[in-house]
């Protein structure tokens, strides 16, 4: 590996202030499994890496009172699926946290790394879609939000402008008889990059049998995580039922424009959008009616 | 010359300090800097697990982590299983269920089935083939590992 120097700021200033003075050739580091992996193979370049896992806001896992969830964009995958918590309320993510890499690159691998990498088949932004998460970005121009659906813009790019980084995630307010699902497609259980990544939230009205609003997030079939906006606008007011997984899953097909690769065939991606539309639409329905 | 980094670490228990480069990886100080040998460079990239260490408890690919990174930290690698000159029963067990034939992914494999087995005391078998993903063999086949890796649990219950 080419030689760089190592910089752990304790505050969000002094990141940015870093990212500036730099200019481009400091990067940061979470967890480092996309990253130092980038720089060994002399996929990416840096003078200086800046450690952020030092920054208290940036490794913080809350839960607020109304339900909303930040998630520093530095927390490790197991500390999202071991927090009762947010297993409770956003099992989609924790879905997606479970099955990146195994357990090493669990221990170490952040969600918020996972976003900043970009991959169009990271397993945690179909989930991330469909939670209706939030980035929170820092820069020399102060803060900013942006919508976890527009945050990739390419296979390995994103809306980050020089000197910005991303401080955290954050969910919305839970709301009654609501849960998510993420689910991905591989020819094994574990270790292997999704052939289709796909999450799905529902709200159910009280009785529980209709789905008042809805949300499914795809992965891996464009060049960027996709939100399926037609499919999830359609549900609502639908009955839980398999024809209605089964249709919505139909209308998410429309906007699936995957490539073929060793992984599978377009049309094969194609057909598994809708599998597991419905079988992910099920499983949060399961959830949120119990 | 890089600049070298003063590093203090607790490592199998013992206070150690190490000057390293910042592109060092915590498994080339580890075997090149502190002759600990027993974590494997396999693919060196994340995949295969032959370098777990545990770091602060968890279970890490040192080859992904920077050396730098462990300032303040508490490291255990592979050495420090067997207690007061006793392997582990993970050890024991490998070796009594022939669990490994060339032998260089099994310290990683002790480092993670410990792990797991002090996290779940009786995992089922599926947690420990999903638990263990993160370990590659290209010799046994699996079979073997799980299987002592259960009796390995029998074995910890029954003490």
């Amino acid at each position: 590996m080419k030689d760089f120097d190592y910089a752990a700021p304790t505050t969000i200033d002094d990141a940015v202030g870093l990212l500036a003075k730099h200019n481009g050739r400091a990067k940061l580091l979470a967890g480092g499994t996309d990253l130092i992996v980038q720089l060994r193979e002399f996929f990416r370049e840096a003078d200086v890496v800046v450690d952020v896992k030092k920054i208290a806001e940036v490794m913080d896992l809350r839960v607020e009172a109304d339900g909303r969830l930040w998630i520093g964009a530095g927390v490790p995958c197991y500390r999202i699926y071991r927090d009762e918590r947010v297993a409770n309320s956003r099992g989609g993510l924790v879905d997606a946290a479970r099955i990146i890499g195994g357990w090493q690159i669990q221990s170490r691998a952040s969600i918020g790394g996972n976003l900043c990498n970009s991959s169009p088949a990271a397993d945690s932004i179909p989930a991330l879609i469909a939670e209706r998460a939030v980035c929170h970005v820092a820069g020399p121009g102060g803060r900013r939000t942006v919508a976890v659906d527009e945050f990739c813009t390419a296979p390995g790019k994103n809306v980050l402008a020089a000197g910005e980084m991303l401080v955290g995630i954050e969910h919305p307010a839970t709301a009654a008889k609501s849960a998510s699902a993420y689910e991905r497609f591989i020819p094994r259980n574990e270790m292997d990059i999704a052939v289709v990544g796909l999450g799905s939230w529902v709200r159910l009205d009280p009785t529980g049998k209709t789905i008042a609003e809805a949300r499914i997030g795809l992965g891996a079939v464009a060049p960027t995580p996709l939100f399926a906006a037609e499919a999830s606008q359609w549900l609502s007011g639908k009955p839980a039922t398999e024809e209605t997984f089964a249709q919505a899953g139909e209308l998410a097909k429309k906007i699936a424009k995957p490539i073929s690769d060793m992984r599978g065939p377009a049309d094969y991606r194609v057909h598994l959008v809708g599998v597991l539309v419905r079988r992910t639409l099920a499983t949060a329905v399961s959830r949120a009616a119990s | 010359m890089p600049r070298k980094h003063h590093i203090e670490t607790t490592i199998n228990g013992e206070s150690t300090d190490f000057l390293c480069e910042a592109r060092q990886s915590l498994l080339e100080v580890l075997r090149d800097t502190l002759h600990l040998t027993g974590a494997k460079e396999g693919c060196n990239n994340g995949n295969c697990g032959a370098c777990t260490v545990l770091l602060d408890g968890q279970p890490v690919d040192s080859c992904l982590v920077l050396a730098v990174e462990v300032q303040g930290a508490s490291i255990e690698t592979v050495e420090g299983i067997a207690e007061c000159g006793h392997l582990h029963a993970v050890q024991q067990c490998f070796l009594e269920d022939a669990a490994l034939q060339c032998g260089v992914c099994t310290p990683g494999f002790i480092v993670a089935a410990k792990a797991l087995l002090d996290r779940k005391p009786q995992p089922t078998e599926e947690d420990i083939r999903f638990d263990l993903a993160g370990n590659l063999c290209r010799c046994t086949g699996y079979d073997k590992i799980v299987r002592a890796v259960q009796n390995a649990a029998e074995r910890l219950a029954a003490k």
